[in-house]
């Protein structure tokens, strides 16, 4: 036996132990997500059994070295431990904007005792984080941003306010974009700072969205004082580590609405229109929908051949653009179809037989999918530009 | 399999990239066109095309091939879609060998897949009847006679019809029109009493014609496959010839994108290159995101061929309809970004247009495979 026929078998036996039965069911909505955190509030027990078991092997984080606590899995394993997680249907264990999106930064550009610091805590779930980037005068052109932090001698005082910050509420930690000169370009004088949500002068505010959640706040800082050693990366160079940080997030935004399928598309829609013999009976729904199902299909292979290629040492330049940009707009259209496959009652706002106006406020809510972590008008910008080598 | 070229197909890709760059660039195909060449293709060149061995890529070492599978075939049509290059590859080694391959016996693989793979041989497969391509839907006859049949019955869009040595005749042995029981294919001599093949010029400058056949006798060793069953086989055939296909059309599609981003890149109004106007920004941006996905699922659907998935039908209908799309898309944009000199028969950019509709149409379009697709999807 190979040693990946080895670890796949044997990954196998360890899932079928350890992963509880209400982990292997279907994410539906966000209370079936679970976060962390210092106030995790599961909504199942079993969240939290699974995500420690899975912690504890640092299978949270399968491929971050072993040495902060990760799995330390090469990308075959990795590949392996992902299709057979698939093969039962397990949850992911930890949803995590340190994972996603800081992790990487981190051991690239932090400090060794910034990672020591904060790498296991974000492997094991118990520090949650937030993303401090937009600000209301600064949206598309982030590096307008104006948050200031000036030096006080031993620390940086933090002034300022930021926007659409995810779960600021909720979060722990935040890393934050913030201003530490105004001499030079937009894009210089930016620095990078992580610090603690709790410290004196740090408030929240959610924003309710049309869809009636309320992901995001304003978050305000008020004379926050930030510790010199919570610099990551050089002072006023924050943007380098802005940009590779987002592509980060634009793949994790990308994969959005990927997962949540009960039914096809073509499932639903037969249920609602009728069938007239194999068919679905509405040709231009019918339409449509395989329109749909085609684009999902050849981005679904596309990402599959970005892995393999980057495994194989080759690689897409603005991969994470395309992603992000095709992504989300086949997510807009998918809550659209979604919307007309289901009829009028996925129009209820909080009827029991909308399930709460599920399929609408889902269908809300995508819409900002092309607009967060940079618009899909950016993401062609970004393309047009990097790849494509056409002038500005 | 992962889903990336693995060396042997990289340096396939070089030698024919190196090789059609010297031999058959798109002003070969324009050559051709404009010369009293009544053959439609240069035997000189399909010979050279046969000594490198693509004529047999995909055909078994058994028979005189290289056994390279499809996926080396699509990487020779993607390089060979990028220059337009016209030759017996699609009717004769996609197509027809696939099928025989798939439903020949013994004697009939021995007899003709060496044969092809050396170039000596061209087959080509006579299907399609009405305006479309509709598989099913076949009203050749075929009825029994002394020691075999008797054939009659008119084919269209039949590529390389007036050049070909053997044609691969789906005919009607039972059943009605549209049934997929009752279609039984024959191997007939393209100088048999009866047929008739004649080249029709198409608006790609590439063969294909027309096939009558009257009273064509045939013997029982011509059937190919079983009597009545040979819908299956030809059903997969066309499934790997579509992927085939589409492989040429996302080669096309890349030529033409390329060339449009080169232009942009220089052609100045307004003082300024037009490559800098956000308008034509987003549009070329949203191709490349398009074409990455052909990219992917072309891979994906070459894969799905060589490791025999049961995938295979569905996979092929998706990957024809979205290489449709998205070659129909930049080539027209490709004229459109070009403007007034893209409207030129001077200028090359219209060859690529011209070809892909010609690509689009050979076995079933975009509105075709979709709506297969979906059908094979439930719905």
């Amino acid at each position: 036996m190979s040693d990946m026929e080895q670890f796949r078998q044997e990954t196998r036996a360890w899932l079928e132990e350890n992963c509880p039965a209400a982990m292997r069911t279907p994410v539906t909505t966000d209370a079936d997500q679970f976060w962390g955190g210092r106030n995790p509030n599961p909504t199942h027990p079993d969240q939290v059994v699974w995500m420690e078991r899975m912690a504890a092997r640092g299978w949270t984080t399968p491929t971050w070295p072993a040495e902060y606590g990760g799995g330390g899995l090469d990308k075959e394993e990795a590949k392996i431990l992902r299709q057979e997680m698939g093969r039962i249907g397990a949850r992911r264990p930890l949803e995590s904007f340190g994972i996603d999106m800081l992790g990487p930064a981190l051991m690239k550009y932090g400090s060794e005792a910034q990672k020591q610091e904060h790498l296991p805590k974000i492997i094991k779930g118990e520090v949650r984080w937030c993303q401090g980037y937009s600000e209301p005068g600064a949206g598309s052109d982030l590096a307008s941003l104006q948050t200031r932090a000036d030096d006080q001698g031993d620390h940086y005082l933090v002034n300022g306010s930021k926007i659409w910050t995810s779960y600021a509420d909720k979060a722990d930690w935040i890393f934050c974009l913030v201003r530490t000169d105004n001499s030079g370009t937009k894009h210089e004088g930016i620095s990078f700072l992580l610090f603690d949500m709790a410290s004196p002068g740090v408030t929240t505010k959610p924003i309710k969205l049309i869809s009636g959640s309320s992901p995001f706040c304003e978050t305000f800082f008020d004379d926050v004082e930030v510790p010199k050693g919570n610099l990551m990366g050089e002072l006023g160079k924050g943007w380098e580590i802005a940009k590779y940080l987002l592509t980060h997030e634009r793949e994790m935004i990308s994969g959005f609405g990927m997962m949540r399928a009960k039914k096809t598309l073509g499932e639903t829609a037969s249920e609602n229109w009728g069938r007239a013999g194999e068919r679905l009976d509405n040709a231009p729904l019918r339409h449509s929908i395989a329109r749909f199902d085609l684009d999902t299909l050849a981005f679904a292979c596309t990402m599959e051949r970005v892995r393999d290629e980057s495994n194989a040492g080759q690689g897409l330049g603005a991969a994470s653009s395309i992603f992000k940009y095709y992504g989300t707009e086949l997510n807009k259209r998918r809550n659209e179809l979604l919307v007309s496959a289901s009829g009028d009652v996925a129009l209820e706002w909080d009827s029991e037989a909308s399930r709460g106006g599920a399929i609408s406020r889902d269908w809300l809510r995508s819409k900002g999918n092309s607009i967060e972590g940079g618009t899909s008008e950016v993401q062609l910008n970004i393309i047009s530009k990097r790849v494509l080598g056409l002038p500005s | 399999m992962a889903l990336v070229l693995n060396e042997e197909q990289q340096m396939l890709r070089e030698s024919a990239s190196g090789f059609l760059d010297e031999n058959a660039p798109v002003a070969a195909l324009r050559a051709l066109r404009d010369s009293e060449n009544l053959q439609g293709y240069s035997a000189e060149l399909w010979q050279q095309m046969a000594e490198l061995g693509w004529a047999g890529i995909a055909i078994d070492e058994a028979y005189g091939g290289l056994g390279y599978g499809y996926t080396g075939l699509g990487v020779v049509l993607e390089e060979i879609g990028r220059r337009l290059t016209a030759s017996p590859l699609q009717s004769s080694v996609l197509t027809s060998a696939t099928l025989i391959q798939l439903a020949g016996n013994e004697s009939q693989k021995q007899a003709l897949l060496p044969a092809i793979a050396s170039g000596q041989t061209l087959a080509t497969l006579a299907l399609q009847e009405g305006r479309v391509h509709r598989p099913t839907h076949i009203s050749t006859t075929a009825t029994a006679a002394d020691n075999g049949y008797l054939l009659n019955g008119a084919k269209v869009m039949v590529l390389d019809a007036h050049v070909a040595d053997t044609i691969i005749v789906v005919a009607r042995t039972s059943g009605t029109t549209d049934d997929e029981e009752g279609i039984s294919l024959f191997l007939v001599d393209s100088g048999a009493a009866g047929v008739k093949a004649e080249a029709v010029t198409m608006v790609d400058s590439h063969n294909a014609g027309h096939v009558s056949l009257t009273n064509v006798a045939v013997s029982e060793d011509q059937l190919l496959g079983e009597l009545n069953n040979g819908y299956a086989a030809l059903s997969k055939t066309l499934d790997i010839a579509n992927i085939g296909l589409s492989a040429e059309l996302f080669g096309l599609s890349t030529e033409a994108f390329e060339r449009t981003m080169t232009y942009l890149r220089e052609r100045k109004q307004f003082g300024e290159v037009i490559g800098s106007f956000q308008a034509l920004q987003h549009r070329a941006a949203e191709m490349f995101a398009e074409l990455e996905l052909a990219r992917s699922i072309v891979l994906k659907a070459l894969h799905a061929i060589d490791s025999d998935s049961d995938d295979l039908p569905k996979l092929a209908s998706a990957c024809k309809a979205k290489l449709c799309e998205v070659a129909a898309r930049v080539s027209n944009e490709g004229v459109q970004m070009h403007g007034g000199i893209g409207m030129t028969d001077e200028f090359e950019i219209g060859f690529f247009l011209k070809r892909a509709r010609v690509l689009q149409h050979t076995f079933g379009d975009y509105h075709h495979h979709l709506d297969r697709f979906a059908l094979l999807g439930g719905y």
